[in-house]
């Protein structure tokens, strides 16, 4: 059951504008297939998270601001990435606590989805009639599972790819290290989390790991090209566009 | 940088470089996990219990003043002697003066993280006396002149193989690696110090206003013999430790038992209420309680971050904390370390050299969703970060941020700043790992993803 055409505001994150360009082309044509229009405004850009998570909050204010002026009149508002989703939704509301901003904040942040999230929770939907023959493993980011509590969605849409095997790793729940500029402020730390993350996909002998967040995919992929093993990084996106 | 930065982050490549210590700890909290998950199970509902257990704390917190009054009141009417201290040396000073005034000679002390903040051991040894620990972990660590790793678990960092090199290098005994032998050599150290010691020390875990009680929760039977022997108990713990009713240990026992040590319940129950009374054949002569605040009043008149108070100081957070499982214990250099230690540490020992443990964190939450009291652990440690660019930004930082934010709100220099990138890379590739490299904390490790030439943006437009 689809819902009726909706006008979706597409927030594509900066880094996944800069390097991830493929995960965001494919959330689009995923929109576009359900009958949707999107839009991605030009002037939207970053959400100000890597500034507020490193305690510079009124740095990240403005940035933020400017964004609750374009997304002021969407619709809908579909984040593709459960961090920056977090920060929309979760640490918004905070950011602009007891500012002029606040109810904005709060009308935004109700009016916002983490792709996989608007997809099967608000849409309904989780049968997008993709093929991706093979076998993966899920990795959950941090940000959407504990902030937004975005655990079932992924799996919903995965069961639903065609000739795609899904089998889950013992730490899908466990931090990939990456943490925004913890990665490199504590490199050592960082690479040490990943690593078991790594070996927990590994052990699967999945041959994708899927995330919602590619910042979590950069983070095990640069590990996993060091390493030299086969198995790869997708964003769920991707998956889902494939056909 | 802190002396204390510095030193965190070359202990922490010290230790993510040990693979044998990494496993060792993993394995040990691996364990513990499948037992929690067990014994979560024997709770009707585990989320609706932290959630009673949350207002229970919220209720004994935010009433702290009258509850802590009541409880005073209540155990100076059956002869405990009760002290305040507003300092760590007030406390130390405060037992000083009671073993010595005693005359003791021999001092047994089962396990206390409030004796660690407060360095109570060294405060004792630099005045003339020994002091035993009877807390198995903690006697290990004590034999080998170390801190506690984890503030359950004190020697899991420990092999068994190394346990018993311990055991016969410090005591000339050590028949194998098993534990049970090993068990049985320390017992028969700590049962001589349990009969010659004078003065036994010991912490709490919860205190019980409602009826003027200490409750004590171990496994080994320790502290119960380190309460009842010696002539003199004295038992120091934090103003945090408050339950407002006897009936609140029917939910806190089993629950710190579950959440902190994957436990149904722990071995031994205990409530002390005074000394020996009139017509009684056992206890301690005299019960001396140390109520410490050390910061803990400043913490409580912080309105955002003082439910760091309800923490019941289980473990769970730092059971469940990648950070903790990679870098170990005594990396953080705290008397509490993982997450409720790099949350509350900032508030007991000066936020300037402490903030390091608030950015050392990857902010999964895994400590929130872990925590039986429903601190709000990582978001914690984000006020932290703010709280300590608000006293003193970095001015690297600062320039930084700031350039960044005009970054973002210019999607003309935005563009910009992705197509110098894509032009860059092929020099980037030239110094890549060296150490002109620029984003060499991030290369040495890992990959960096290639920067395409066109963005997301560019192909959107091009659509249009």
């Amino acid at each position: 059951m689809h819902a009726e055409r909706m006008t979706v505001t597409l927030f594509i994150p900066c880094f996944v504008d800069a390097l991830f360009p493929h995960a965001g082309i494919s959330m689009v044509q995923v929109l576009e297939r359900l009958g949707h229009q999107v839009v991605c405004p030009k002037a939207l850009v970053c959400c100000g998270q890597p500034a507020f998570n490193s305690g510079y909050w009124d740095e990240a204010r403005p940035i933020a601001t400017r964004t609750l002026e374009i997304l002021k009149d969407a619709e809908a508002i579909v984040i593709g990435s459960g961090s920056c989703g977090a920060m929309v939704k979760k640490f918004y509301p905070e950011l602009f606590s007891g500012t002029k901003h606040a109810q904005l904040a709060g009308q935004i942040a109700s009016r916002t989805w983490e792709f996989s999230d608007f997809l099967v929770s608000k849409l309904g939907v989780t049968d997008l009639d993709a093929r991706f023959p093979a076998k993966v493993t899920f990795h959950d980011g941090c940000h959407g599972l504990r902030e937004l509590g975005i655990k079932t969605a992924p799996r919903a849409l995965l069961a639903e790819v065609r000739d795609l095997v899904l089998v889950e790793m013992a730490e899908a729940e466990t931090c990939c290290g990456f943490g925004g500029t913890f990665a490199t402020k504590f490199p050592m730390i960082s690479t040490a989390m990943g690593e078991a993350k790594c070996a927990s996909a590994i052990e699967t002998g999945a041959e994708y790991i899927v995330s919602n967040d590619s910042s979590c995919l950069m983070q095990i992929q640069g590990l996993l090209s060091r390493q030299g093993g086969k198995i790869k990084t997708i964003h769920l996106a991707e998956v889902l566009a494939q056909q | 940088m802190s002396s204390y930065a510095t030193k965190f982050s070359r202990d922490a490549r010290r230790v993510t470089s040990d693979r044998r210590l990494r496993q060792t700890i993993r394995t040990a909290l691996h364990n513990y996990e499948i037992a929690r998950d067990r014994h979560q199970t024997a709770f009707r509902d585990w989320q609706t219990a932290r959630q009673a257990a949350a207002e229970t704390k919220w209720e004994a917190i935010n009433l702290l003043p009258q509850h802590l009054a009541e409880f005073a009141d209540k155990l100076a009417v059956r002869g405990t002697k009760v002290h305040w201290a507003s300092t760590a040396k007030q406390a130390s000073d405060i037992i000083v003066g009671i073993v010595q005034a005693r005359g003791a000679r021999s001092i047994i002390k089962s396990k206390a993280m409030t004796a660690e903040e407060i360095h109570l051991n060294g405060a004792l040894e630099n005045v003339g006396y020994e002091v035993v620990e009877s807390d198995l972990g903690e006697f290990i660590v004590q034999l080998r002149h170390e801190a506690p790793f984890h503030i359950v678990f004190p020697s899991m960092h420990l092999t068994r193989g190394e346990i018993k090199d311990l055991f016969q290098s410090a005591l000339g005994d050590a028949p194998s690696d098993d534990p049970e032998a090993l068990t049985m050599v320390a017992r028969r150290v700590l049962r001589k110090k349990y009969l010659t010691a004078d003065v036994g020390i010991t912490g709490a875990n919860f205190a019980i206003a409602e009826t003027g009680m200490i409750s004590i929760t171990e496994n080994e039977g320790n502290a119960r013999l380190t309460a009842a022997l010696p002539k003199t108990m004295v038992t120091l713990l934090g103003i945090e430790k408050i339950l407002p009713r006897m009936a609140d240990l029917a939910l806190f026992l089993p629950m710190l038992a579950t959440a902190g040590a994957g436990q149904p319940m722990t071995g031994y129950n205990t409530l002390y209420g005074g000394p020996r009374q009139y017509g009684e054949c056992d206890g301690p002569e005299e019960f001396h309680v140390v109520l410490l605040d050390n910061h803990r009043t400043e913490l409580l008149a912080d309105p955002q971050q003082r439910d760091a108070l309800h923490c019941i100081r289980c473990g769970a957070c730092l059971n469940v904390c990648p950070i903790f499982r990679n870098i170990g214990g005594h990396t953080y250099n705290t008397t509490y370390s993982g997450p409720i230690g790099s949350v509350i540490t900032p508030h007991l020992r000066g936020l300037q050299d402490w903030k390091h443990l608030s950015a050392a964190s990857s902010l999964c939450g895994a400590c929130t969703e872990a925590c039986p009291v429903k601190i709000n652990l990582h978001h914690h440690l984000l006020h932290n970060r703010r709280n300590a660019v608000k006293l003193k930004p970095s001015a690297r930082e600062q320039f930084g941020y700031d350039m960044f934010t005009s970054v973002m709100n210019h999607p003309f220099v935005w563009w910009l700043g992705k197509k110098t990138g894509w032009l860059l890379q092929p020099l980037h590739n030239i110094v890549k790992r060296s150490p002109l490299d620029p984003v060499r904390a991030w290369t040495k490790t890992r990959d960096l993803p290639p920067v395409p030439r066109h963005s997301f943006k560019d192909w959107w437009r091009k659509r249009k």
